[in-house]
């Protein structure tokens, strides 16, 4: 496989670019691995790449039943942020962050991350007490935070809604310029050709239909390209979760749930940063292709169906143009949505299961994107050394009955709320 | 769009109801000492991949709780029944 650079792309230019080769191998199963990965989205991939370049294990395969960041990788909004304020997130969410800041050189691969800064609204006075105890709490881990009042907002956003009727006046931000977006189909190749140089085997079009067991342990994966055995298997398949855990008999504090995107048609550019409204769920961003991206809440029933109902379009266009009113007399070009695994307090789970060989990384409510590097760091730590890292300590599955539960939103054990 | 049949109003729009969640899940009584059965209400579910008992209240209609079968995969309506009839 070549090495990328500058100079290789000017070598291929001058032969016609006809010499590329492809940048990951597309091999047959292998009878037995050491670890198996179920998922093929950048979590899985990532997973694969850390426990192959960290911790030296490299028979590993990584099964997908679709294509590469065929699922929620290829369906989010791209954002990157780490403004988290929950001890047992804090720490693992700047863990990500700092991994994306040297992301590209590390992979050898342009995730083309773009540290534009996020903005994350206030509309009421106490909002603004909450957003700044926040920022207190983020700049005393070493996070960058900054608080701005309304003035200074409108200064640097001049394309919001400041009038005299605005729905939700803006009484100021709380900032993170670190925060930003990723190419996030190029963080799936990246990873997958990553782990590929490092011997990982990955292999597309392969659904899981159920577990190996030996003495009621898991020692490997039934899938639709026959029985691949291993010594530990993870899971990392998002939305399907609940459906490959309960194979195992394993019933979860999951709920799995549609979320819908959306881009418009392509503009001169506009929106810099990356902005949340924050009088209901609404962010939006601007891509490097022009088009507007914007995300919103939940449908709010459990789906497993990659698509979406017209009423929470009509909610979410309503919240952009609430803060945004120029952007009335946009056409959307294109709306879908991806399968998310609502946990119970709306954070995830990196951990060993209650069945021997197997592991679980799952339960990342619409906040998997940002996660990755630090999700796959920290999988591939917790499948190598059987315990997890301090970063994802509390991300357990028995953190329920011990009652610590990372409740960052504070709503309680409702998925559709978070 | 989902629209869903209420037994008193006829067949609505889904934006009229809330969402309640899965019918399934039984309280235990309020004298049950064993952690895990609480825990099992509370916070786990079955989650599945295909019909799927649900909870909905119909907030803007009769103010009725309801529940409705629905695939979760597809999003095809079953039948719909007042919560009170079941118990």
């Amino acid at each position: 496989m070549s090495h990328y650079s500058a100079l290789s792309v000017f070598l291929n230019a001058l032969k016609g670019n006809q010499n590329w080769q492809r940048a990951w191998r597309d091999p047959a199963p292998k009878p037995k691995y050491d670890v198996v990965i179920v998922g093929g989205g950048g979590h899985g991939l990532a997973t694969a790449y850390y426990l192959a370049k960290e911790h030296g294990i490299r028979n590993i395969a990584v099964i997908e039943k679709g294509w590469l960041g065929g699922g929620n990788t290829g369906r989010n909004t791209t954002i990157v942020r780490s403004n988290y304020m929950m001890p047992g997130n804090t720490m693992f969410y700047e863990r990500s962050m700092k991994l994306w800041e040297n992301l590209s050189q590390d992979l050898n691969y342009n995730v083309m991350i773009s540290q534009r800064g996020q903005y994350n609204l206030c509309h009421s006075p106490a909002q603004m007490d909450a957003a700044r105890r926040r920022g207190n709490i983020m700049r005393a881990n070493g996070i960058d935070a900054d608080l701005f009042d309304r003035a200074e907002v409108k200064r640097r956003l001049p394309y919001l809604d400041y009038s005299a009727t605005a729905r939700f006046p803006i009484h100021g931000a709380i900032f993170q310029s670190r925060a930003g977006t990723a190419r996030h189909d190029a963080v799936a190749w990246g990873y997958a050709r990553g782990a590929d140089r490092l011997g990982v085997d990955i292999i597309q079009q392969c659904e899981v239909t159920g577990y190996i067991w030996d003495k009621g342990k898991i020692t490997g994966v039934q899938t639709t390209k026959g029985e691949i055995r291993a010594g530990k298997v993870g899971l990392a398949v998002a939305g399907h979760t609940g459906h490959l855990a309960d194979m195992a008999g394993l019933r979860l504090p999951i709920e799995t749930h549609a979320l819908q995107a959306y881009v418009t048609e392509p503009l001169k550019p506009m929106v810099d940063p990356v902005i949340s409204f924050g009088a209901a769920h609404f962010y939006i961003s601007q891509s490097d292709k022009g088009g507007l991206v914007l995300g919103g809440d939940l449908d709010g029933y459990n789906s497993y169906a990659q698509r979406g109902g017209l009423p929470i379009v009509e909610h979410t266009l309503a919240s952009a143009k609430a803060l945004m009113p120029s952007l009335s007399r946009l056409k959307l070009l294109r709306h879908w949505a991806g399968v998310m695994d609502m946990s119970m307090d709306g954070s995830p789970f990196i951990t060993k299961t209650s069945v021997d060989g197997l592991y679980l990384n799952g339960g990342w409510c619409y906040g998997g994107f940002k996660a990755t590097p630090a999700a796959g760091w920290c999988f591939a730590w917790t499948i190598a050394k059987d315990e997890p890292h301090p970063d994802n300590a509390e991300f357990t599955l028995n953190r329920f009955e011990r009652g610590y539960q990372i409740d960052e939103k504070g709503v309680g054990p409702k998925p559709n709320a978070h | 769009m989902l629209r869903i049949n209420c037994p008193v109003c006829g067949t609505r729009d889904e934006t009229e109801f809330t969402y309640g969640g899965d019918a399934t899940v039984v309280r235990p009584a309020m004298d049950e000492t064993r952690a895990q059965l609480w825990l099992d209400y509370v916070f786990n579910r079955d989650n599945p991949r295909g019909p799927h008992t649900e909870y909905w209240h119909h907030v803007q209609g009769c103010r009725q709780w309801l529940v409705m079968e629905r695939n979760t995969l597809t999003h095809e309506v079953g039948e719909c029944h007042l919560a009170k009839e079941a118990c």
